[in-house]
């Protein structure tokens, strides 16, 4: 399957059966990360309860799917997994992988059984309504009375947040062929009275590019600290909200966070200073290295005094020579640099 | 034979590329390899047998560290050093001139001249065989480099017999190719050279009485009878006149205009300290730090066991270098601080200066193109097309960097507290 441009380095070698890759080593958070770091451009299909939903190895299903306002044609696979999704005629999960919050499953499943429709739909506020397309429903139902593209006039304040919960019955309206489901399938519903939306609780983020995944990842890691603090890392070197998997080594010396997520296996040197940043599995970061607002892929070797900032992508199994500076360098996987990148730009 | 040699050490006008560092001090004294600029001269004067004195020659005022620098090296090399202050601005032959006496004094024969403003291998032994050997021993010698040809139009141009050397045309700076041999800025002298001079100001005086008003409306000096050029008055009159020869040397050269160039002629006299002063250059030894290549620290520095430094790194007097600290390519003046991890490239940290932990301090070298033999290094100017060219970053005296951020390809003026990151700038 193809990516969305945007997102290319970490994704562009990675297969989907790749997911495993994960940094965080919470369920709820690996599950979410899985999401984001693989970049499965396809919809996240996973049939039955939310607890299954979970657990689920990752989708089957995948299709390039741009997110957003570009063309969306995300119900075309769902009417392809047709067998799979009605089968036991429980109603199911719809997920768009590039989003992050707290993940209501539970809660939406419930929301989902009490009204009885066809369809819920989680919506998220936003502070200008005039940039997206708004949902508008009914104050105590929640029942979506209408969509609106981008309004001029104040209607809402309430966006799609891109998590669904479908009874069987959805699959009716699809038919096999690259179908929007926000534009072709959701209006229809609303029609029919058959959609609802369900307000999400604390934070979202479109994580959809790189500068919005590691904002994104602060908010997951704030929302972490309220919640589960004993996740977060703590002890000397470590400030603020820092997240670092068992298996990964951290050396002498080193300042890691604020918003830091470490994978498995990852092997940070003596000396480093890192914040704002996600490192993924089996990277290395070798010592006396400064790196801030970086997405550092798999298995990737950052050299010796490497500087690397301001929204730095390496794709999996780069290397970066020693003493270099990364500014917004945007890597494919396996390349080797040996010269800096002092200006944003993509490396291929 | 009694020998001499003079300095041209210039002015405080002069040096302009040199700014900000040569606020601080004069720039001969500016540490190149770990030692003032000119002690690399005065060490090559002082081997030469029968060389009994040196004058430093300039229009600076009479200054401290100055002195000090000259009771020093009297000291050390065991010979006369004394500076010849101008009261203006008399040019490269001027002065000379003006203190004809005070070079002939002791009954000297012959007298080498050198600009401070270059390094070299400085051959003088060469030179002086090399007259002996063509036998006009009254003659004069220009020591010559060859050049490549487009970089040779920034040079005083040579064109010489190719059997016997005599210089038979001479241009300085010309604007069209005239030859790849070109004036390294070192003399051989006999005191007939006073005639040439002489007869350069009296054309001169007679000028002024026919323009009276130049003289009056002067005030920089430059139409003063006494202001006379080597270069363009001089050599240029004694082309074919069989006075003049050119002895070519293939040993390193390079000018020091810009501060940049005080990187790459570190890194030459760094290569010559392993032939020449084996004891200045450090050592990977046990509870030190980590060497790579020429790298010279001065005997009171503090450098961290983990820091590793080199290629051509010059650390000066009580300098502090931290844990984990990188160092390539740089001179570190006297007093300044690199706190734990930072990373300092193709740069020079200004006396007293501090640099934060994981801060990373980084200029873009100017080094001559190292896949042709004759390239020089380019004096750049500061802006090309309106915009600062990369070039080495400098940081003047106290100024300090705060942790983590990073100063790419700027100059920072003396005494600033930088908030901030900055790239391509000069900060005033
Ligand atoms: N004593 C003395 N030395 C001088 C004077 N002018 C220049 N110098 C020195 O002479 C050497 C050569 O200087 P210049 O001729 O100005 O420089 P250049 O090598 O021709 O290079 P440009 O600066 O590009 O003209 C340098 O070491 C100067 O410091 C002067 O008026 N008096
Ligand atoms: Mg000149």
């Amino acid at each position: 399957a193809t990516c969305p441009r945007r997102w290319r380095p970490p994704c562009a070698s990675r297969s989907s059966g790749s997911a495993s890759a994960s940094p965080c080593p919470t369920r709820r958070s690996r599950w979410a990360q899985r999401l984001s770091d693989s970049r499965r451009p396809g919809a996240v299909v996973a049939p039955g309860t939310p607890r299954r939903a979970q657990a689920a190895p990752g989708p089957r299903l995948g299709c390039p799917r741009p997110r957003g306002d570009t063309d969306s044609r995300a119900a075309g696979p769902l009417a392809l997994a047709r067998d799979l999704l009605a089968e036991g005629g429980e109603p199911f999960f719809v997920l768009n992988s590039d989003v992050i919050c707290e993940f209501p499953f539970a809660a939406l499943a419930r929301f989902h059984r009490q009204h009885g429709g066809e369809g819920s739909i989680v919506v998220t506020r936003v502070e200008e309504p005039a940039k997206y397309g708004v949902v508008v429903s009914e104050p105590d139902s929640g029942r979506i009375c209408r969509f609106v593209e981008k309004p001029r006039v104040f209607v809402s304040n309430k966006i799609n947040a891109g998590l669904y919960i479908f009874s069987p019955g959805i699959l009716q309206r699809i038919q096999l062929r690259p179908t929007s489901i926000e534009k072709e399938i959701f209006p229809a519903m609303a029609q029919d009275g058959q959609l609802y939306a369900m307000e999400l609780q604390g934070f979202w983020m479109d994580i959809g590019q790189p500068k919005d995944f590691l904002t994104g990842m602060c908010m997951y890691l704030q929302a972490l600290r309220a919640q589960h603090p004993e996740k977060l890392h703590s002890g000397p070197g470590v400030v603020g909200n820092v997240l670092v998997d068992p298996s990964a080594k951290i050396g002498a010396n080193c300042v890691i966070g604020p918003n830091v997520t470490i994978g498995a296996g990852v092997v940070v040197e003596d000396g480093v200073r890192i914040k704002r940043c996600t490192v993924l599995q089996g990277a290395r970061i070798r010592s006396h290295s400064w790196l801030e607002s970086c997405i550092v892929g798999w298995s990737c070797s950052v050299g010796q005094w490497v500087r690397m900032e301001n929204v730095t992508v390496l794709g999996e199994d780069v290397i970066v020579n020693d003493e270099l500076y990364l500014n917004g360098a945007n890597v494919l996987p396996h390349k080797s640099i040996a010269e800096s990148v002092p200006e944003p730009r993509i490396i291929m | 034979m009694p020998l001499k040699a003079v300095i041209l050490i210039g002015g405080p006008q002069k040096g302009t590329r040199f700014r900000p560092l040569s606020f601080e001090v004069p720039k001969p004294l500016f540490p190149v390899a770990g030692v003032p600029m000119v002690q690399h001269h005065i060490e090559a004067c002082a081997k030469v047998p029968g060389l009994k004195e040196i004058l430093l020659m300039g229009f600076y005022q009479p200054h401290e560290a100055l002195s000090r620098f000259l009771a020093a090296a009297q000291q050390e090399f065991k010979i006369p050093i004394r500076y010849l202050q101008e009261y203006a601005a008399l040019g490269t032959a001027g002065g000379i001139y003006h203190f004809r006496d005070q070079i002939l004094a002791g009954g000297a024969d012959a007298f080498f001249v050198l600009n401070a403003d270059v390094c070299s291998e400085f051959p003088l032994q060469e030179m002086l065989d090399f007259r002996q050997q063509h036998g006009d021993t009254d003659s004069f010698v220009i020591l010559g480099t060859t050049a490549n040809r487009t970089q040779a139009l920034n040079y005083g141009c040579i064109v010489a017999n190719a059997d016997t050397q005599e210089v038979q045309h001479y241009v300085e700076k010309p604007s069209t190719f005239v030859s790849e041999i070109i004036n390294c800025g070192i003399y051989l002298f006999t005191p007939a050279i006073f005639q040439h001079i002489g007869q350069v100001f009296q054309r001169n005086q007679q000028e002024l009485a026919l323009c009276p008003y130049l003289g009056e409306e002067s005030s920089n000096g430059w139409q003063r009878a006494e202001v006379i050029r080597l270069e363009q008055d001089v050599f240029t009159a004694l082309a074919g006149s069989g006075k003049l020869y050119v002895y070519k040397t293939d040993g390193f050269w390079s000018q020091i205009k810009s501060a940049g160039s005080a990187i790459y002629a570190s890194r030459l006299y760094l290569n010559q300290y392993s032939q020449s002063h084996p004891e200045r250059l450090a050592q990977n030894k046990p509870g030190g730090p980590i060497i790579r290549g020429n790298v010279y620290i001065h005997p009171t520095a503090s450098v961290d066991s983990t820091a590793v430094l080199g290629p051509n790194v010059s650390i000066g007097e009580g300098v502090t270098v931290g844990a984990g600290v990188r160092i390539r390519e740089s001179i570190i003046l006297h007093g300044a601080s690199l706190h734990d991890h930072t990373c300092v490239l193709n740069t020079i940290v200004g006396w007293d200066s501090t640099i934060g932990r994981w801060a990373r301090v980084e200029g873009t070298p100017s080094d001559p193109n190292p896949n042709d033999p004759y390239a020089k290094i380019d004096s750049e100017t500061l802006f090309r097309d309106g915009r600062l060219t990369p070039s080495i970053t400098i940081l003047g005296c106290s100024v300090t960097i705060p942790a983590e951020v990073v100063i790419l390809n700027s100059i920072v003026l003396p005494h600033k507290e930088l908030s901030r990151s900055y790239k391509n700038q000069i900060i005033l």
